[in-house]
């Protein structure tokens, strides 16, 4: 046999139709980092066009007044300090000031960036099962009013303990809730989009009767405001950089890059991840190999929400401490999730940095942190937005970029041609 | 012949794809009248070289001349327009359609304008039937007449839309041995009738019986072009593949043993919920080999699904190795020692995106020794991934390699080595060779009579009569649904003809 792995011609194989998660990794191998950031960095352009062509101000100023709020300038004030190491009383000598205005900062961002991470990961892990999961909001949802309300019980445990069972309920809690879509999707065939999507506003009305006026969660002591009663103590997740009084940073950040880890750990590691992955790729082949693809969209589903039910309860217990009307009917982070996974290629090196880009952006166009004389902090926050769908938008069309690729390639061949034929 | 003017030229045909040229500086030319065979392995270029003239693609380099004067073929429009015709191998008709609405489509004679003539348009084509004596009624529903026929109103098509080239792509693949030889008597017609027509197959004896003039195409490039005259079978697979090919295959006799499947009035549902199996019954002892010959869609993939579990039985019985196995899990009778090769190894056999060793551990990822209480031992599988590509052969990858990245021929040994290393005791090929070239044919054709000689039972499912007849030991017939014949390995390809489009068959075992 003298034939050469050679890729068929695109359009000769039209029997093979690929799965949406075996397009997304073609593009990922296409594109390879530069896509992502290509996207990003096209993203910020645009939304300088938008700030010259609207507010009439400088768009590099603005982003450098942006950059300031988000802390991340933190990096660039090299010195020497003294500072405690974390939950410890020892004192270590670090380059950085940990106490700084721009430290605080910094603390905010990625007291920001944790949920996204997580929710990101939810997003991620759905779709390489080859199944898309909207329903970010409901998981963190659920799993903040179940954390709440293990949070305000058992006011005599011992701290990690407490903190512990309020994780794990929240996590079952978001895994239950994204596994109802999941068990529909096995069961029934119901479209995953579809269901995950009304479970959201299942979710998001069902927690607005919990906690609103009149309420069986709302604060007894307190009838004139639809809020929760306040977690115990020890159900607070530890500070360990900036103050607890100032919302520091807390040990969720942590518990985010572990889940980071877990993530890989479980598609490159276990029989679960290649089952998983193998369905997400073909389905098809994935039975005729001996693996339920039922049982793997429901799996897949239920990790998912899981991901996203443990964000939920990292800031309900980090920093919210109780349930908010408002904040239930203004949830954001599961449809952020979407473009941190897409941005971030659904993988956790990606997921970490792209949920870093978003968080930093949510804090520095925040009216805290941006500079009101550089730039209105109510159109900054557009400006977020902005920047948020045109990632998701260019990330949608990665297509377009393998395309103009694929152009340029043939417009160097054809120069090259004279010298082949000669 | 020599004399006939040439109607077309390509010349200097090269056009590139990421990581492959498809047709490298490619010479074709096609006389008036004549039949000019394009052959070549699967990959060698011909239906790259075939959507280039008909402007599906645009070359990188190289010309084409219609009559001596050079065209740009922009589209199919473009090539319909100068009078070229394709029939392709999936058909591209309308089935709840007639024949003759299907032939006019796209150029329908219309009264005022708007309205469609159909009274005009079946007189047309029922004018063109008869001329070409293609007996087609023009009011039957595409849905409703045979493949064969089917394939005739491409042909009339091409010619109602005044083609005088005819391109047919691997025009036989879904026909029987009777369709085939009433469209090469068609063929002789329409060259009576002074069309050209360019034939593209894979096929040697198809190339012998019908071409005037022989081109054979290897790895994009023309490596001979000569008239059929003096062309053997023999020396045709060596110009395609570059070597020497056995065509024959050498066996011994078969030795069977103990029933290793056995099948008892089997009934099953297709996707449509119609019943497609129909009372199934039969036995395949270890070590032989026993093929499963019909008309494609005649039950044989449901067939062969609900052995696999991948169908679930309506009635009947299946065991396996001597235990009931009815409607068991996929995982519950790969264990009890079934390897299934695939009909289609791209959608089915293969995640195309996962590296050789992931596929070859599509059966056994849960199992000692790749894995162990949920965790996979990544080291394990590519060891043995990288021993089992060894002994078959899998050119063009590493472990690690994606399984997009191999060849045709390669992704099938790949899933040949999964499926025949777990040592099944009853092994299901279907379709094993489908789209592969001839080498890689040989290759699969000697795996398959050692696992017979090893002891395994084997069931051949395929539609290449050819294949059954030279592999099994004993030959069952499907038809709609039913098991309708039972042969030896000594009867003739009309006799299975016959039997596969439902004519009486000699019931001998």
């Amino acid at each position: 046999m003298s034939e050469k792995a050679t890729p068929p011609p695109p359009a000769s194989s039209p029997e093979t139709v690929p799965s949406v998660a075996a397009r997304l990794e073609f593009y990922q191998r296409a594109g390879g980092v530069l896509t992502p950031l290509l996207t990003a960095v096209v993203a910020f352009f645009i939304g300088g066009l938008v700030i010259l062509a609207t507010v009439h101000k400088n768009p590099l100023s603005t982003y450098k007044a942006i950059f300031d709020g988000t802390g991340l300038n933190w990096f660039f004030h090299v010195g020497s300090f003294k500072v405690g190491l974390p939950l410890t009383t020892a004192k270590v000598w670090f380059p950085w000031d940990t106490a700084s205005p721009a430290a605080m900062n910094l603390q905010q961002t990625l007291l920001i960036a944790t949920p996204l991470m997580l929710t990101g990961l939810a997003v991620a892990f759905a779709f390489r099962c080859g199944l898309f999961n909207i329903g970010g909001n409901g998981q963190y949802t659920v799993g903040m009013l179940v954390a709440v309300e293990l949070g305000i019980l058992m006011p005599g445990l011992s701290g990690p303990l407490h903190v512990l069972i309020a994780l794990v309920g929240a996590t079952l809690a978001g895994a239950l809730w994204a596994g109802i879509a999941g068990f529909l999707k096995a069961t029934v065939g119901a479209h995953e989009v579809i269901t995950t999507i009304m479970l959201n506003w299942i979710a998001l009305w069902v927690a607005s009767y919990l906690v609103g006026f009149n309420g069986p969660l709302q604060n007894p002591s307190e009838i004139s405001a639809p809020v929760t009663r306040r977690i115990a103590d020890s159900a607070h997740l530890k500070v360990f950089w900036g103050f607890p009084t100032l919302q520091g940073l807390t040990i969720g950040f942590v518990i985010a890059l572990g889940a980071l880890v877990v993530y890989w750990l479980i598609l490159s590691r276990t029989t679960l991840g290649y089952e998983v992955k193998a369905v997400g790729f073909n389905p098809e082949a994935a039975r005729y190999g001996g693996i339920s693809v039922g049982k793997n969209y429901f799996l897949a589903m239920a990790i998912s929400g899981g991901f996203a039910g443990i964000a939920g309860a990292i800031d309900l217990l980090g920093w919210q401490f109780n349930v908010d009307l408002t904040v239930i009917q203004s949830v954001q982070v599961g449809f952020i999730g979407i473009a941190v996974a897409l941005l971030g290629r659904n993988n956790s090196v990606g997921i970490f940095f792209s949920a870093l880009l978003f968080g930093a952006l949510l804090t520095g166009t925040s009216t805290r942190n941006l500079d009101a004389s550089v730039f209105q902090p109510e159109l900054a926050g557009n400006l977020t937005r902005i920047i948020q769908g045109l990632v998701v938008l260019f990330v949608g069309a990665d297509l377009l970029v393998i395309y103009v690729w694929r152009l340029a390639r043939k417009a160097r061949l054809r120069k090259q041609q004279p010298e082949t034929t000669a | 012949m020599a004399d006939e003017p040439t109607v077309l030229e390509l010349r200097g045909i090269t056009k590139r794809f990421p990581g492959v040229v498809a047709n490298d500086h490619v010479d074709f030319d096609l006389r008036d009248g004549e039949v000019h065979a394009l052959l070549g392995e699967n990959g060698a270029g011909k239906s790259t070289l075939m959507n280039i003239l008909y402007g599906l693609y645009s070359p990188d380099e190289g010309q084409i001349f219609l009559n001596g004067k050079p065209v740009k073929m922009r589209s199919p429009n473009d090539a319909i327009e100068r009078g070229i015709g394709m029939v392709h191998q999936h058909f591209m008709l309308i089935p709840v359609m007639t024949v003759a609405e299907n032939i006019v489509l796209a150029s329908e004679p219309s009264k005022a304008g708007v309205l469609l003539d159909y009274g005009t348009a079946r007189r047309r084509v029922r004018e063109l039937s008869e001329s070409f004596n293609f007996s087609l009624n023009p009011d039957a529903r595409v849905a409703n007449i045979t493949v064969g026929q089917q394939q005739r109103v491409e042909i009339l098509k091409a010619l109602y839309r005044q083609a005088d080239i005819l391109i047919l792509d691997e025009p036989t693949a879904v026909l029987t041995p009777q369709e085939a030889h009433e469209l090469f008597e068609i063929l002789q017609k329409l060259k009576q009738e002074g069309l050209s027509i360019i034939f593209i197959t894979h096929k040697l004896n198809e190339v012998l019986e019908i071409a005037d003039r022989i081109s054979v195409l290897r790895r994009g490039k023309v490596v001979e072009t000569a008239p059929r005259a003096g062309a053997t079978q023999e020396s045709l697979a060596r110009a395609m593949v570059g070597r020497e090919v056995l065509l024959r295959v050498d066996k011994a006799p078969a030795a069977p043993g103990d029933t290793a499947l056995s099948v008892r009035d089997l009934h099953a549902f297709d996707d449509r919920g119609l019943e497609v199996v129909r009372g199934v019954s039969f036995d395949v002892h270890g070590g032989e080999i026993v093929g499963l010959a019909g008309v494609d869609g005649n039950g044989q993939s449901e067939l062969i699904d609900a052995l696999a579990g991948l169908r679930k039985p309506s009635a009947g019985e299946i065991s396996l190795a001597g235990k009931d196995v009815t409607g068991a899990s996929v995982s519950k009778i790969l264990d009890l020692g079934l390897g299934h090769i695939p009909e289609d190894r791209q959608r089915r056999g293969l995640v195309l995106e996962f590296s050789l060793a992931d596929n070859l551990a599509l059966h056994d990822f849960d199992k000692a020794p790749y894995s162990r209480l949920g965790w996979l031992h990544p080291k394990r599988i590519i060891g043995a991934a990288r021993k089992l590509l060894q002994q078959f052969d899998v050119r063009g990858g590493s472990p690690q390699t994606r399984a997009s990245a191999l060849s045709g021929g390669n992704q099938q040994k790949v899933v040949l080595a999964r499926e025949m290393s777990r040592d099944p005791r009853v092994l299901i090929a279907a379709q094993p060779t489908r789209g592969l070239d001839v080498g890689a044919i040989e290759f699969v054709h000697r795996r398959l009579i050692e696992a017979r000689d090893a002891g395994e039972a084997v069931l051949l499912v395929s539609l290449e009569l050819e294949e059954v007849l030279s592999l099994a030991d004993r030959i069952l017939v499907i038809y709609e649904g039913q098991i309708v014949a039972e042969y030896g390995p000594d009867v003739t390809e009309e006799e299975l003809g016959i039997a596969m489009t439902g004519g009486r068959g000699r019931e001998a075992a």
